[in-house]
């Protein structure tokens, strides 16, 4: 009897480890080892385990490496106020044990959905406390403010503070509320990267345009059609065949800039980590009914052979996204302008649409060998000009509008929810307060 | 027995001719190492104050602007104090036999206040005795340092000019020549 029971441990030993290293080693399906759900950053990609743990033994070091492989440019870009190297001097080791600040995971620790609050943040709101206890006794307004106010009223952010800082809000002080209406720029990323017609070594096709004159009537007036790029452009394939569904691959060719940010942001992540592509079904956002299943892709925004940017920069998004600030985008006084373009008062670059804030064209400076060309390219991923929002208002409200109106304006959640239908219920103080220590 | 005693003198004076051959594994003293790094330092320090930021900056040519938020700047540059530290956060990306750091007793940015004791009695004691360095050690965390404290001078107007018109100064009379705070060098022992 005993030597049964012995015998079936064995059995159940060998069984389960066997189910284990099948999991781990064969099986594409990782979810057994996921030991919670991720946060809303990187639901996406949770079974795309590599992704973070890059190694098996590697431990924070290698988690460390592997965030700064995705975020470090934006960091860095964000000029961030608490980066790693702040840290490292030993002066520091008693502030380390409180607060480890070298490492990422030390306030966004993963898999801890329960616990984790805006911006991925699992650490409780007054973490400021920690190294900047006596600001009151410096700075007579900051006295007595609670220290889960920091960073919750509009005032600071951890990491990008370069519409916050102190000489910057002095520097632009005052201002009318609405400044004169910015003109958005042409797009001219591919014209100026890519050369006229189609990509080396691909076929021309020309024959297919005459095989599909509805085709052909959405190409002719297409930005491609005036850059020479005809069916082949697109249409060809591996072996310079025919490609019945050009992909990210082909676009990518000429868009390589756009392309690299699509793959960061939300809407093209998973296909970064060569997951399935996103769809609305997987998001907890609120989507429409009836594009739940629809898979993103370059042409799921922009809509093949027409590639009208007006309509990916606005329709497109209002297919899917179901929520209030959506919903409320076309009522509201930035969705007004689109009429005021149609009934000829003002031009259409002084339009604004969901892409002007979300997506806005930026100019970039490319560094030839000789040249320096200038390009306006379309930041593709949405998180650049997204959350926490203080990094919209110099790449996009003060395009139009005044520092305070943008600071007051973004720390307004109603106003948020109905797309800035109204003026900022409050006043967020901190230019006033800026303005009053230069003084003293 | 002859033979014995004979065989154990020339063991040992073999033995200890080879010890005479081979010195004790000293390294660098730590002051000559750290006074060494602090020699370099200033020379970098005081020669980017003089030959960048006095003749390029607003006192000289003024095709460059020195500014704390030099990022923002199309032709911004770095402080004299942030270079230092842009120096002395590219080292710690190099190695950790060292870090450096500058502090003053009347610092502009409450970072670089005095944190530790031994810190406090470094920057106290160069500013008391003009022209002397400072060597204590200290445990910070689990690791005990070497620590060397050295006066960081006003040797130019802009260093004065610059720190005492700055609104979160709290010293606004620095005169060329004053020990304006200290270069601190921590060597892990
Ligand atoms: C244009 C203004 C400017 C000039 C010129 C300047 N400093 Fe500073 N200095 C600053 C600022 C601002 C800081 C704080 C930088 C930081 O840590 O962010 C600083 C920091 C320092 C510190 C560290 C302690 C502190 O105050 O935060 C010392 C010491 C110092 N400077 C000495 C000097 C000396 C010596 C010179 C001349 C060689 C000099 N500075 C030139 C503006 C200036």
């Amino acid at each position: 009897m005993k030597k049964l029971l012995w015998l079936f441990w064995l059995l159940l030993t060998l069984i389960l480890a066997g189910y284990f290293i099948y999991k781990m080693a064969v099986d594409s399906d990782k979810s057994t080892f996921l030991i919670g759900e991720a946060s809303h950053g990187h639901y996406q990609i949770e079974m795309a385990c590599t992704a973070c743990h890059t190694d098996a033994f590697g431990g924070k070091d290698m988690l460390q490496d592997a965030c700064m492989n995705c975020h470090g440019p934006e960091l860095k870009e964000a000029h961030d106020t608490h980066p790693k190297k702040k840290f490292t001097d030993p002066r520091n080791a008693d502030r380390l044990e409180i607060l480890d600040a070298r490492y990422c995971i030390t306030c966004h620790t993963e898999h801890q959905q329960e616990q984790t609050h805006a911006m991925g943040l699992t650490l409780p709101e007054d973490y400021c406390f920690h190294c900047h206890r006596d600001i009151g006794e410096d700075r007579e307004s900051h006295r007595d403010l609670p220290f889960d106010s920091c960073a919750s009223a509009g005032c600071h952010n951890f990491h990008d503070n370069r519409a916050l800082y102190d000489r910057f809000l002095t520097d632009n002080a005052g201002g009318l509320w609405l400044k004169e209406i910015a003109r958005i720029a042409p797009a001219n990323a591919a014209e100026k990267i890519a050369l006229h017609g189609n990509p080396e070594g691909s076929v021309a096709f020309s024959e297919a345009l005459g095989q599909h004159p509805d085709v052909a009537a959405e190409w002719l007036g297409s930005s491609h059609e005036q850059a020479g790029i005809t069916c082949g452009g697109c249409h060809t394939g591996r072996d310079q065949q025919w490609l019945d569904k050009p992909t990210l691959d082909q676009c990518q060719g000429c868009h390589d800039d756009e392309a690299e940010g699509y793959l960061s942001g939300r809407h093209g992540m998973r296909l970064k980590q060569g997951l399935s592509p996103m769809t609305p079904m997987l998001s907890d956002l609120p989507f429409k009914e009836s594009t739940l299943k629809v898979q993103h892709g370059c042409n799921s925004c922009h809509k093949a052979h027409v590639f009208d940017t007006q309509q990916a920069g606005m329709e497109a998004c209002l297919d899917c996204h179901n929520d209030q600030h959506s919903l409320a985008f076309e009522k509201s006084p930035h969705g007004r302008l689109l009429s005021k373009v149609i009934s000829g008062e003002i031009s259409a670059d002084s339009a604004v649409n969901c892409a002007t804030c979300h997506m806005p064209r930026q100019l970039i400076k490319k560094n030839g060998t000789e040249v320096v060309t200038e390009i306006v390219s379309v930041e593709h991923n949405q998180n650049m000009n997204l959350r926490p929002n203080e990094k919209m208002i110099r790449s996009v409200c003060m395009q139009c509008h005044n520092l305070e109106f943008s600071i007051d304006a973004l720390a307004d959640p109603e106003l948020i929810k109905n797309n800035f239908s109204g003026r900022p219920a409050k006043h967020i103080p901190s230019i006033d307060w800026a303005l009053r220590r230069l003084e003293d | 027995m002859k033979k014995a005693v004979l065989t154990g003198a020339i063991a040992v004076s073999v033995f200890s001719l080879s010890a005479c051959k081979e010195p004790e594994a000293k390294g660098i003293a730590p002051k000559l190492y750290t006074d060494s790094l602090f020699a370099v330092m200033k020379a970098d320090r005081t020669n980017y104050t003089k030959l960048v930021v006095q003749r390029l900056g607003p006192n000289g040519a003024n095709v460059i602007k020195p500014d704390e938020h030099w990022q923002d700047l199309e032709n911004g540059t770095l402080l004299p104090a942030q270079m230092f530290r842009a120096g002395s956060e590219a080292v710690a990306e190099m190695t950790d036999e060292f870090t450096y750091s500058l502090q003053s007793l009347w610092p502009v940015n409450k970072q670089n206040g005095p944190k530790t004791e031994v810190e406090k009695a470094g920057l106290e004691f160069i500013a008391a005795n003009p022209g002397e360095n400072f060597y204590g050690e200290e445990k910070l965390g689990d690791v005990t340092y070497y620590t060397a404290v050295y006066p960081d001078v006003a040797v130019s107007e802009a260093c004065t000019k610059c720190h005492n018109a700055h609104k979160d100064s709290p010293k606004t009379d620095f005169k060329i020549g004053d020990v304006m705070g200290g270069v601190i060098i921590r060597v892990p022992l």
